[in-house]
């Protein structure tokens, strides 16, 4: 019994000298360098590009939504002249070993086919390393809507590949102007995120401004001036029928959706006086916000609907609170040197964004809903006017420069800048543009 | 007459003579030599044996969720590059002594080394802080005593754990890091707010390349509301990959063929 013991515990000796424990690594930073990702023309036979009159759908499709990725910062696609696979056979079965060469680490392919009068629109995301697909969806749609796939298909890729949603599928409210300065016509106008499809919704007869897109469905609500009278009106894009909201005695202006979309909230100023005022979509209730002896405006919802923020001069100068969906606990969250104003929540409810005014400059933020980790993303002359974009990633404002290399004239244009500070990009309209307003996504 | 003043004539000169050679060499103090210390280079790969240490990561992530409580941090904050605080980077006195004993202990039994050279990480050293250790270091009459408390402290569990654990010498450990800090494109939409850790097992070839990777907690992948988990599995097995083959020691297969990596992407998404 002893030797069997002194045997085994020999036996255990020798095992225990001979393994070593697991190895543990911890890998607790990575690089931030935009993702290289090929996007390949979708493939399309020649008896259905016929529909198209000669035009490359294939390759239109594919310059979409490399635009949409590169535009967002977070990918980097590669030169089509250094691809060596067909389109077709990349579709069926990419060689990825071509693919790995010219350092893609991700692939999209697809395939275009046209069947009675319809288009049909499949692509694949690969995943070039791990050699397999991660992704495939189709799309049937009339094709005219091509566009509208291209971006659809971004979202997705955007989403796999970053783990949140995308904002491509998006449109962009904003106001059209033209003329001097002094004779400006302003015309609704409404686009595409990456600014193509632009169409008119308002004559230009009278005078708009701050369009806001409703976050549930294509309504807009603005100001627009009618026999010179400043009021809040609803315009529902599909039909193009608008109506005034609630009957004030008095100027109207700053409006803006609840998260639901059932309530827009306002302010309303009379003797000098403004204050914020909520109307009920559904029963026309009017329900007053705020009561103080000071202008009240800029009011925004946070996503879920239980805290408003907006921007007050009761402590003397125009600084930025939050306070309940009724009312009540305003908070002061803006201390900073400045003039803070028209604050917007973000989707995710995490941010504020913010326009400063600050020694003569102009200055695009965000900070946290308490006011704290202010963050000033860009500055300029004269910019204002930021809006979310669906996945709160993203800023959309408008910036006033001077036009003639003499500096005489002015120009307005509309601006991205996503929260890093560093992508910039100008969305570029076919005139003038200002106060935008992003939907959410068309399709969820 | 004349013998006795050629005398006193060679006395005085002998006695000028002398004083002139040794009064300017009395006047200098003598240099102050110290004491002659030996000094044996040896390889660092030889001895340094990062430890993992369970409890300073236990405290940190005690520190982590404290912190988190108490602010509202932006999703979306751009990330930022935290610089990690090396442990024991400001050495006490009495390391110097440690040192010298340790390469002594060395000549006799190399082997000893490895379970002696322990790096202690802060938060391990907060937890032995002893008010005596700094009198001790102030006044020299307690050295030998704080000395003695130290060693007593010295081998805690989770030390005895590093020693078995950590096989990968501080350079080899840094290489293999750097090399994939570079390869891991983090995907910037994850939800900071979650547990953001991806742990895979490798199976390595000697020169480096993965035979076989495995997520541990692949079960996270497909349960309902942690989609994003799948996003940053994916993201890490791409910059495992994208690396290969790994950096690994040339010597001691046995010790690196099996590997785990600890990705986490709270560190930079928070920023």
């Amino acid at each position: 019994m002893k030797k069997k013991l002194f045997l085994f515990t020999l036996i255990i000796i020798f095992f225990a000298k001979n393994s070593f424990a697991l190895i543990e690594i911890d890998i607790t930073r990575g690089n931030l360098n935009p993702l290289p990702i090929a996007v390949s023309p979708l493939h399309i036979d020649s008896k259905s590009s016929e529909v198209f009159n000669e035009m490359d759908i294939g390759s239109e499709i594919s310059k979409v939504v490399e635009i949409n990725l590169l535009r967002s910062g977070l990918f980097n696609p590669l030169e089509k002249d250094s691809f060596v696979q067909s389109p077709d056979i990349a579709h069926v079965k990419p060689r990825f070993e071509d693919w790995k060469l010219i350092k893609a680490q991700a692939l999209i392919t697809g395939k275009i086919k046209i069947t009675s009068e319809k288009i049909r629109i499949e692509f694949r995301l690969w995943d070039v390393l791990a050699a397999k697909e991660i992704m495939a969806l189709a799309f049937t749609t009339v094709p005219s809507n091509w566009r509208r796939i291209a971006h659809i298909i971004s979202d997705k890729v955007y989403k796999r590949l970053t783990g949140e949603d995308g904002y491509f599928d998006s449109r962009i409210i904003y106001v059209s102007e033209e003329g001097p300065k002094t004779q400006r016509i302003k015309k609704l106008a409404i686009m595409d995120q990456d600014g193509a499809n632009t169409k008119y919704l308002t004559l230009g007869n009278e005078l708009v401004l701050t369009p806001r897109f409703s976050p549930t469905n294509q309504m807009v609500t603005y100001l627009s001036y009618f026999k010179n009278l400043p009021r809040v009106y609803l315009l529902d894009i599909e039909t193009g029928v608008q109506e005034i909201v609630g009957d004030f005695p008095g100027m109207t202006f700053a409006p803006r959706f609840s998260p639901d979309g059932k309530k827009i909230i306002m302010s309303f100023a009379k003797n000098g006086n403004s204050d914020i005022f909520t109307m009920n979509l559904e029963t026309r209730e009017v329900e007053k916000i705020t009561e103080h002896p000071s202008i009240d405006t800029s009011p925004s919802y946070s996503p879920d609907g239980k805290y408003i923020t907006f921007n007050s001069d009761r402590s003397g100068v125009q600084q930025i609170y939050v306070m309940r969906n009724d009312g009540s606990d305003v908070k002061r969250i803006t201390f900073g040197n400045g003039i803070y104003g028209t604050p917007v929540w973000s989707p995710r409810g995490d941010l504020i964004a913010f326009t400063k005014m600050y020694r003569g400059a102009f200055y695009i933020g965000v900070m946290r809903t308490d006011g704290s980790g202010e963050r000033l993303l860009t500055e300029n002359y004269y910019q204002e006017a930021p809006s979310w974009s669906p996945n709160g990633r993203v800023l959309i404002f408008y910036r006033e420069t001077k036009s003639g290399s003499q500096g005489e004239g002015f120009s307005a244009t509309l601006w991205s800048i996503d929260l890093t500070g560093y992508n910039e990009r100008l969305i570029e309209t076919i005139t003038d543009a200002s106060d935008p307003s992003w939907s959410s996504l068309l399709t969820k | 007459m004349n013998k006795s003043i050629l005398l006193s004539v060679f006395f005085h000169i002998s006695i000028i003579f002398v004083t002139a050679l040794s009064l300017p060499h009395m006047l200098k103090k003598p240099i102050d030599l110290p004491p002659i210390i030996s000094v044996e280079l040896i390889q660092i790969s030889d001895i340094t044996n990062i430890p993992y240490a369970p409890k300073a990561k236990q405290i940190l992530e005690k520190i982590k969720k404290e912190e988190k409580k108490d602010r509202i941090v932006s999703q979306q904050a751009p990330p930022k590059m935290v610089k990690k605080e090396k442990p024991d980077s400001i050495p006490l006195p009495e390391d110097a002594k440690k040192e010298k004993k340790k390469i002594q202990t060395k000549k006799q039994n190399p082997k000893k080394i490895e379970t002696e050279v322990k790096q202690v990480s802060e938060f391990e050293k907060k937890e032995l802080f002893d008010p005596d250790q700094i009198a001790a270091l102030i006044d020299k009459s307690k050295i030998e005593k704080a000395e003695t408390t130290r060693k007593s402290d010295k081998v805690t569990q989770s030390q005895e754990k590093n020693s078995l654990t950590s096989a990968l010498t501080l350079s080899e450990e840094d290489a293999l890091k750097a090399q994939i800090f570079g390869c891991w494109s983090i995907p910037l939409g994850l939800p900071y707010n979650e547990n953001l850790l991806v742990r895979i097992k490798l199976k390595l070839k000697q020169d480096g390349t993965v035979i076989k990777s495995e997520i541990l907690d692949h079960i996270r992948m497909n349960t309902p509301g942690q989609g994003f988990y799948k996003v940053l599995a994916e993201s890490a097995l791409r910059a495992i990959r994208l690396c290969q083959p790994l950096r690994v020691p040339t010597t001691g297969y046995d010790r690196w063929k099996d590997l785990q990596l600890n990705f986490d992407a709270n560190e930079m998404l928070k920023g």
